[in-house]
């Protein structure tokens, strides 16, 4: 019996051993095998980028077999003969089936190649893709829904424009802080103080800053009236220029030309916070009554405000720019929020145009409200009852309200 | 301005004292640049006291450098690159080699002479000459911004609204998913109704424009207390330039 276990024993050693060896012998095997070549991307078509203006072609493909396992991506060759010398214009990531040579002349003929590479730089050329030649387009079809959308909503504008320019009447509902406005100059009259306008930071392509300055124009023409003293300081050599011929209108249709002066309106620096550190001594040597912001505003738009706030000014602010509202709310008596710094000139003014204009935005306004409702709801029915059909108009709202990069 | 000198005082005494505190700890810097920038920072953080001499002098010297910065800026990076050089590439050989080896393209004399216009208004003869540039710079620039408000702000916008104010997931419903469609939806339409400026905001209008404003002012809440850690961020950078770079006190 002791015999028998003992021979049990190494029958059981020696079968460890054999196996062992056997394992080893296999890994040796594996590791001396040569890897299988690797398989290029196939199927490579280049043809011109579409809706674009020249000088740019899309190459795409089929990715590589071996994508999953040992790409690390696809070198993009390009020539202008297919029997010439190939050189590379780009590399795409692992995974990426599309590249856009956006260097390319309208005028030539071009070819292109490929190349898968491995982790280990072993390189696969794929077969030569058929020519092609980039062109301009006059019309680019993925920004047919924008050319829709915009062409209803500036429809609308032309419509009430006529509309008002007609007589008829446009009602508006009242902006709480533009009945400020009047108010706020009457008191700076009153207090024998100016009154300080800050058209923003930015230049005049900004539509901010041509909202501020059109605001700027119907308030210089109050003080005109009032003959109160008017201080713009500017941090852009245009809005200085385009500020100077606002008031000097103003003033001239206020009958008060005699009045105005260059001086009203000057520039001061495009420097951010050297502009600010101006305005700011402005503010506490001059202590101005009132102080309008109106415009974009960044960073110094709580420094101005608070400065404003610590003379005891009256202080209406106007701007988009979502980070720097907050600030105005809370150190501003009144604060034109978003687009209702674009409304203001238009209540101010009364003039037809800017209340066509403002009509048609609630258009457009009317237009985002039914397409939110609407999609909201195809798209609640969906997840619920996973009909196709209302699968397929959700599907369809998103594709017209999408944005092609190109 | 008494009032002013015993401020002054003050602050000479306070940043003595954390020069004695330093002494024979770690030295001062002796960097004169690291000097001048410690002073021109204490100048214009005065002004949290009030307007005085010191702030007055760092305010102006801020302006007129930033101002013949910015010319320069102005000059070398626009007028050169896209203007001088684009009409005559030879004579920016030394600055610009890589554009003076280009052809002309003197259809950029058109916008120089809408640069010229613009000068205009310094003639006191013909003035009215640079309403036209102006009139061209607000029309395209107006023309460009509405495609590109029209997608980012309004398409962009609305495609990302599209979503089921009813979430589930495998079969069953998500609370939190659901209620954050819903604030999502219900926020957006109640903001565009405050904005809504054809109708009086009355009735249900009202109490939806009502929503609408609550809304935002919740949003500016949460915007405010964001930014501020941001300037916070700005200060403790001055902070570790005047006891770090400056009084060696921290590292």
């Amino acid at each position: 019996m002791k015999a028998f276990s003992h021979s049990l024993i190494s029958c059981c050693l020696l079968g460890s051993i054999l196996l062992a060896t056997t394992d080893s012998i296999a890994q040796v095997e594996c590791s001396d095998s040569v890897p299988s070549p690797l398989l290029p991307p196939s199927e490579v078509i280049a043809e011109d980028h579409p809706g674009d203006a020249g000088g740019a072609i899309i190459v795409r493909w089929k990715l590589s077999p071996d994508e999953a396992k040992r790409i690390t991506g696809y070198e993009i060759l390009r020539s202008t003969s297919p029997t010439g010398e190939f050189s590379s214009v780009g590399f795409a990531a692992t995974g990426a089936n599309r590249y856009v040579d956006a260097n390319t002349e309208d005028s030539l003929t071009y070819y292109y190649k490929v190349v898968a590479v491995d982790v280990n730089k072993n390189a696969s050329e794929s077969e030569l893709s058929p020519p092609a030649r980039s062109s301009a387009q006059w019309f680019n079809f993925h920004l047919l829904n924008l050319l829709i959308i915009g062409g209803l909503i500036c429809g609308a504008v032309i419509y009430f424009i006529a509309h008002a320019k007609k007589g008829k009447k446009l009602f508006l509902r009242r902006i709480a802080g533009l009945e400020a406005v009047d108010e706020a100059i009457g008191r700076a009259t009153e207090m024998g103080r100016p009154i300080l306008f800050i058209p923003g930071i930015l230049d005049m392509d900004d539509v901010q800053t041509i909202a501020g300055i059109t605001i700027l124009g119907r308030v210089a023409k109050t003080i005109a009236q009032y003959e109160t003293k008017l201080n713009v300081p500017t941090s852009r050599s245009i809005v200085m220029s385009t500020a100077m011929e606002t008031v000097k209108e103003a003033y001239i249709s206020a009958g008060r030309a005699d009045a105005y002066s260059d001086d009203f309106v000057h520039y001061v620096t495009d420097e951010q916070f050297g502009y600010v550190a101006a305005v700011d001594g402005i503010m506490v040597r001059e202590r101005p009554a009132t102080c309008f912001y109106i415009g974009a505003f960044f960073a110094e738009s709580l420094i101005m405000a608070e400065t404003g706030n610590s003379i005891g000014a009256i202080q209406i602010a106007g701007t988009a720019m979502p980070a720097q509202l907050p600030f105005f709310v809370a150190a501003c008596d009144y604060t034109l929020i978003g687009e209702e710094l674009f409304a203001a000139s238009a209540y101010l003014s009364g003039e037809p145009k800017q209340l066509g204009s403002l009509k048609g935005q609630d258009v457009g306004k009317i237009i985002a409200m039914s397409a939110i409702v609407i999609g909201a709801a195809l798209e609640t029915i969906f997840a619920i009852s996973g009909s196709s059909l209302f699968g397929s108009l959700a599907e369809l709202m998103h594709k017209l309200f999408s944005i092609v990069a190109g | 301005m008494r009032k002013d000198l015993v401020w002054l005082f003050v602050g000479v005494l306070f940043f003595g004292l954390l020069y004695i505190l330093n002494w024979g700890v770690k030295v001062i810097s002796t960097d004169l640049l690291v000097w001048v920038g410690a002073f021109l920072t204490l100048a214009i953080l005065s002004f949290l006291y009030q307007d005085n001499p010191f702030y007055k002098f760092a305010e102006h010297l801020f302006v007129g450098v930033s101002a013949a910065y910015w010319m320069c800026m102005g000059f070398w990076n626009t007028l050169v690159p896209n203007l001088i050089a684009k009409i005559h590439p030879p004579i920016v050989k030394g600055v610009l080699p890589a554009i003076a080896e280009k052809p002309p393209e003197y259809w950029y004399i058109i916008p120089a002479i809408l640069g010229i216009m613009l000068l205009m208004r310094l003639s006191p003869k013909a003035p009215w000459i640079s309403r036209w540039a102006l009139a061209f710079i607000v029309g395209t620039t107006t023309g460009l911004n509405l495609v590109r408000y029209l997608r980012s702000d309004f398409v962009g916008q609305i495609k990302s609204t599209l979503i089921p104010v009813i979430v589930l997931q495998d079969g069953s419903l998500t609370i939190g998913g659901s209620f954050s469609n819903i604030v999502v939806v219900l926020g957006v339409l109640c903001g565009l109704i405050y904005f809504f400026f054809s109708k009086e905001h009355k009735g249900m209008f009202g109490v939806a424009s009502r929503v609408g404003i609550y809304i935002l002012m919740i949003t500016f809440g949460a915007s405010f207390g964001y930014t501020v850690m941001a300037r916070i961020s700005l200060l403790v950078g001055r902070m570790r330039f005047l006891l770090g770079d400056w009084l060696q006190f921290v590292q």
